[in-house]
């Protein structure tokens, strides 16, 4: 789960985490009183979305005054925010994070995560603070230091120093940097993050360590933990349907194509829409409905499915193990009498109950296009949303 | 010959009595896997589908000498549940939920290295060695006992290169799902050098996804010591960079864990790629110089005559 950086901040403060003081606001008229409060000569307006890359495509401006503050908060708020990492179409920006402007002498770059390499947290750390962490990779992966965390000892005063002398701190910085890494690492293993990103952490003129910016994902797996963190979701940065498909417990991943596709099992998802792709057509999705799928989230599946208005075919894949063709069939059929579609409907079924499964599509009186293994569904699905492009 | 299981494993059912654990035991024993005791704390003493079930996993042991543990307890209690199978010194413990929390699996991770236990998953289907025994959630029936070893990151896509191969009547030595996870017990690497050491494994299936490097990393074992056939798919050819693709671990991230990468590691190693999962089957016939490949087994062939020239040019240098 993704969170905004006014709601990443709030957390590692509670950790004792140095970050700016600021205010977040939910209306642009309420953006001069914060910058009145906070009573500094430059105030940061920072847009907050769920995507990096806010400062590129104008969505972080600083302001010399409460006034400069109010028009530019009136100039971003609403504003669709187009960075590197959202996509053509952007994101309406609704809610601005006011912040103290620092006096910032250097930029680093720090960052937690699992490394699934090696089965262990890294705490990562670079000079090259302020810019995208994996050019720095690619370019000058030298530029990076990393400590690998032994789960049973935690993270070590001596880890955190050699990250901070690798920095090249002055002493008295590392002092600090110190007990703030550590903090960082005690956030990132108490909330089940599944990646904390500070960057940049800013060097100040008086020589303090900030985290400017704040970038924490949770891992999903492990919210049932975290009940506190339910309220910090924000809808309005997630698809609609994909939020739908969540109420149901469906894995549903919206696409831009026009073959919708409904698939049990996540890896033979991803294989159903590379065939489908490979026979010349363009998924519009992908959905898992899992293993042991309901006829009644077939049936909701099927309805999200069929929300998306550039669907013109829809490719049922199944490889019934615990989910059984009979079930996935009966659901296909209820839900094609329930919604009365007339979008064309490719069903391929193997495994467990196959042949009542295709009995049921049979007798239903409905018109199914039966495939007869993977290659010959997708090819099907293809030709009737129109062809191979 | 199979890996890791065979006849002689004597399987534990964590989590026995619960809903999936009874119904996939049952499926088991239907098979003729010897599920000798089932654990569930606080019922220990009774009995489940005729297995005896114990309060913890050490008692079990050492009532029945058993060898192995399936586990299908829900994920909060999974990270314990695998740990005390550590502890009772099971030499394999394969772990079938889905939704276990990352840092739970790197405090298992760690205890894994200074264990006796090989671990199998998480969010994985499990192992089978046809017609000798079957861990796990897979269907039966679609195996067949023969000389392919399997291994994959999926579950039904798993099942559906098996169902190919056995259509075209070539057998599995053992098929093991490793799970779709971004921490698993056994790697691609892992399986794959116990494929190459059996005698009854005469060539591979390799089924990867994007996120991560762990099929580059085997690819890379494969180049330098693997004489077998291997055939090699990669799902999400198509996903999106920075979306999970239902499994936790199949997210391309900063550019890592791209199929594209994976295909050109597997390639650079000699491993019969196939861009099309309907394509698995055909190639390893092709591979295996069993008739009924059709016309697949063409490419296939210009594939593998390839990769032997780079090898050759490769000496020549």
């Amino acid at each position: 789960m993704k969170i905004h950086e006014y709601q990443a901040k709030a957390i590692l403060a509670k950790f004792g985490v140095p970050v700016p003081r600021g205010e977040v606001v939910h209306k642009k008229d309420e953006a001069r009183a914060v910058a009145e409060r906070l009573g500094t000569k430059v105030v940061v307006v920072k847009a907050q979305i769920h995507a990096g890359g806010r400062g590129k495509g104008g969505g972080v401006k600083l302001a010399k005054s409460p006034d400069e503050a109010a028009t530019l908060a009136g100039q971003i708020m609403g504003m669709t925010l187009v960075t590197p990492q959202t996509g053509e179409e952007g994101r309406v920006v609704r809610r601005l994070l006011i912040e103290e402007g620092l006096d910032i002498k250097r930029e680093l770059y720090l960052g937690v995560l699992v490394d699934r390499t090696v089965g262990a947290p890294i705490f990562m750390a670079s000079a090259a603070g302020g810019m995208e962490i994996e050019e720095v990779a690619k370019d000058r992966p030298e530029a990076i230091l990393r400590e690998v965390i032994d789960p049973a000892t935690g993270f070590q005063p001596y880890q955190a120093r050699k990250l901070a002398f690798g920095l090249g701190l002055t002493p008295e910085q590392v002092n600090a940097a110190v007990p703030f890494f550590q903090s960082l690492y005690r956030a990132f293993v108490e909330t089940d993050a599944s990646m904390l990103e500070i960057n940049p952490c800013v060097v100040t003129g008086d020589g303090k360590l900030v985290a400017l910016d704040a970038k924490v994902t949770f891992d999903d797996n492990a919210l049932y933990r975290h009940p506190e963190f339910k309220d910090l979701r924000d809808l309005d940065e997630e698809t609609p349907l994909e939020v739908e498909a969540s109420k149901f417990k469906l894995n549903y991943i919206k696409l831009d194509g026009d073959i919708a596709c409904m698939v049990n099992g996540a890896g033979l998802a991803m294989a159903t829409m590379d065939i489908i792709k490979l026979s010349g057509g363009s998924p519009a999705n992908f959905l898992d409905v899992g293993g042991g799928a309901s006829e009644e989230q077939v049936k909701n599946a099927f309805r999200i499915l069929l929300s998306d208005p550039n669907v013109k075919a829809v490719f049922v894949n199944i490889f019934g193990g615990i989910l059984r063709c009979d079930v996935l069939a009966s659901g296909v059929v209820n839900a094609a009498k329930e919604l009365k579609f007339k979008i064309p409907v490719v069903v391929r079924m193997e495994g467990t109950n196959v042949k009542q499964g295709k009995e049921i599509l049979q007798n239903s009186g409905l018109n199914f296009t039966v495939a007869d293994g993977m290659k010959d569904g997708a090819e099907k699905a293809v030709a009737l949303a129109g062809g191979a492009r | 010959m199979s890996v890791l299981v065979d006849k002689s494993t004597r399987l534990i059912v964590q989590g026995i009595t619960g809903r999936e654990g009874g119904f996939h035991a049952q499926q088991m024993l239907d098979y003729g896997t010897k599920v000798v005791a089932g654990v569930t704390p606080g019922k220990g003493g009774t009995k489940h589908l005729g297995v005896p079930v114990f309060n913890t996993v050490a008692e079990a042991v050492k009532a029945t000498k058993a060898n192995a543990s399936v586990i299908f307890v829900p994920p909060p209690f999974a990270a314990d549940a695998i740990l005390e199978a550590f502890d009772a010194g099971l030499p394999l413990v394969i772990c079938i939920t889905e939704g276990v929390p990352t840092l739970d699996m790197v405090r298992v991770n760690a205890a894994l290295k200074n264990s006796k236990s090989r671990l199998i998953g998480p969010n994985c289907p499990g192992i089978i060695s046809p017609g000798k025994c079957k861990i796990g959630i897979m269907p039966g029936p679609i195996h067949k006992q023969g000389h392919v070893g399997l291994v994959s990151r999926s579950g039904t896509l798993t099942y559906e290169a098996v169902d190919q191969l056995t259509h075209l009547g070539i057998g599995q030595s053992t098929c093991i799902g490793i799970g779709g996870d971004p921490i698993i017990g056994t790697s691609f690497l892992d399986a794959i050098k116990l494929f190459n050491e059996d005698r009854d494994t005469h060539a591979i299936v390799m089924i990867g996804e994007i996120g991560g490097n762990a099929e580059e990393v085997a690819a890379e074992y494969i180049k330098k010591h693997v004489k077998k056939p291997v055939v090699g798919f990669i799902a999400g050819q198509t996903a999106p960079p920075g979306r999970r693709m239902g499994h936790a671990g199949a997210i391309i991230s900063g550019g890592q864990g791209t199929a594209a990468e994976k295909y050109k590691a597997m390639r650079a190693a000699g491993i019969r790629t196939v861009q099309s999962p309907a394509e698995i089957g055909h190639t390893m016939a092709a591979a295996l110089g069993k008739a009924g490949s059709k016309a697949k087994a063409k490419p296939a062939a210009k594939k593998s005559s390839a990769g032997k020239s780079k090898k050759s040019a490769k000496k020549k240098r």
